[in-house]
């Protein structure tokens, strides 16, 4: 199997498993537990929360554990929300291509009276600080901007964002779902007040996630009970998950530089390779991208097919077609960056991590042209295309 | 459980029918690009009888399953019994299909009954214009 589609998910590595192993057989107190059982439990959670604040350049305390990069969005976003309405600020900038985490928790705001503001993306799918700086009020009281697209792979000017939020008194959340773990986060350097990451999109479990709240920005429960969190988030911790993650994330950003460059060069070699197919596009920024992302769309077939034909030739991979996501209409990031429904129907996501081979590519490169040429052969799309009665978008 | 049944894999893997009728009398295409679905299926009517069928399509694995599939179950029939296929029989000679999955089921049989329609239009047959829906009509491709 060749699998390219970290960006959903990735293989826990090793060194997470061992952990969450250890700590599963010797460790499974409850860390709120007074006994040494329970306290045992608890430093495990407090060393690994250490370990995690280090790699992002928080304090232990600053960081809370969710379930999820979605509840951290969630909880970010309502906690924004709920600060900005005692100060009479009842407007939030976000971004068109968002991830449903956070556009549908904006949908939720909206019903209950905050105005929401989607900047636009543009071709490449990014926004600039100065976009931001622009679209600011004096009754802003969120700026929540992607780190990178999960879709198309853009990577936001976050640095720049921030510094503009913190000038303005703005607070400023970033989704770093996809970032965490392969590009470097500073959140002092980069004036970040909230993030959201994800310990399965590094190669740690799922079911954990965290949600750095700069010291003084407070938070608001997503979810009520018990103290856990010191009170943010009740539910006893989920200590083996968050010990994996710990484990995963520190060593991914131990290996960060030599895992960027490999994988981008496999990543590159993979745009190089698939660009050669006639109409086709490359979604998303060629140069501020993720080091595993590559994402185009081929003119004249349908993703989900594309993806069918590819596993049985043993490659994972996604799409962005309305038959992918369950919905009538292709995703809403292609149609952000300016893609046409008959075009964003025929997109293919391949998202490498450092596993990846030269070999991996090189399958893809000779599958992907295969199938989509067998697909085209049957597609009255194709043929109205290529005989003049329509003409290409690509 | 795995998202198509096993006749679907089959016959999205290794679709029947499959290409172009250069001699077709009845060519019917619905869907449209936007939906991201598009079906032409091609007839050779002879007395009466679908003496050969091709079909193209764009879309989904479901939508080349039944495309396929349907194609299948007119050749060889008359019209009389072609104009009763409906996207129920597709759709169970499939072994079933997903719920957001059975418009293109409907697409099949549309294809289909668009496909007869121009070959009465082409020879001067006369029939009721109520048993030709216009695809246009159809809520799966609208309701987005």
């Amino acid at each position: 199997m060749i699998y390219a589609d970290n960006a959903a998910t990735t293989r826990m590595s090793r060194a997470a498993i061992d952990a969450m192993l250890a700590c599963m057989e010797d460790n499974w107190g409850n860390p709120s537990s007074l006994y040494g059982a329970g306290q045992r439990a608890n430093e495990a959670l407090q060393d690994a929360r250490e370990r995690i604040a280090a790699c992002i350049g928080a304090s232990p305390k600053e960081l809370t554990f969710t379930s999820s990069g979605s509840e951290a969005d969630n909880q970010a976003l309502i906690s924004a929300a709920r600060l900005g309405e005692r100060r009479g600020r009842r407007h939030i900038l976000s971004t068109a291509f968002e991830h449903h985490a956070v556009l549908h928790t904006l949908k939720k705001l909206e019903r209950e009276g905050f105005e929401v503001e989607l900047l636009l993306v543009g071709e490449k799918g990014t926004v600039t600080a100065q976009q931001v700086a622009a679209a600011i009020r004096e009754d802003t009281c969120l700026v929540t901007a992607m780190y990178a697209n999960n879709e198309v792979g853009s990577v936001l000017p976050v640095g720049e964002i921030g510094a503009v939020c913190r000038a303005r008194g703005v607070l400023f959340h970033t989704d770093a779902v996809q970032a965490a773990g392969h590009l470097p986060i500073q959140v002092e350097k980069q004036n970040i007040d909230l993030l959201s990451l994800s310990a399965h999109k590094f190669h740690g479990p799922k079911g954990a996630g965290a949600l750095y709240a700069r010291q003084g920005v407070p938070l608001v429960n997503v979810i009520e009970g018990g103290a856990q969190e010191r009170g943010k988030r009740a539910g006893t911790e989920n200590v083996p998950a968050i010990v994996g993650m710990a484990a995963a994330l520190e060593e991914a950003c131990a290996h960060m530089e030599e895992n960027a460059e490999k994988v981008s060069a496999l990543r590159d070699r993979l745009i190089a390779g698939l660009s050669r197919i006639p109409h086709c596009g490359l979604n998303g920024d060629p140069v501020n991208r993720l080091p595993g992302n590559v994402n185009f769309c081929f003119e004249g077939v349908e993703g989900e097919s594309l993806l069918l034909l590819l596993d049985d030739r043993g490659i994972c991979a996604s799409s962005g077609s309305a038959c992918t996501s369950g919905s009538l209409d292709p995703s809403h990031v292609l149609l952000a960056i300016g893609r046409p429904h008959e075009v964003a129907h025929g997109s293919l996501r391949l998202s490498l991590c450092a596993e990846n081979t030269e070999e991996d590519v090189d399958a893809i490169l000779r599958a992907v042209p295969e199938v989509v040429a067998y697909l085209r052969d049957m597609s009255p799309l194709w043929k109205d295309k290529i005989s003049g009665k329509r003409a290409f978008v690509l | 459980m795995a998202l198509y049944s096993e006749k679907v894999m089959d016959h999205f893997r290794d679709p029947r029918n499959v290409g172009v009728l250069e001699d077709a009398n009845g060519i019917g295409q619905v869907g449209n690009a936007v939906c991201g679905d598009i079906m032409k299926i091609y007839l050779k009517i002879e007395k009466d009888i679908v003496a050969d069928v091709k079909f193209e399509t764009f879309g989904c694995g479901s939508a080349i399953a039944s495309s396929s599939m349907a194609t299948e179950l007119i050749k060889g029939k008359p019209l009389s019994e072609v104009l009763k296929l409906t996207n129920q029989a597709v759709t169970e000679a499939l072994d079933g299909l997903p719920a957001h999955k059975l418009h293109c089921s409907v697409l099949a049989e549309e294809a289909i009954r668009a496909a007869v329609k121009d070959y009465y239009d082409r020879n001067g047959i006369p029939y009721d214009p109520k048993d030709f829906p216009d695809c246009d009509s159809c809520e799966s491709c609208h309701a987005g």
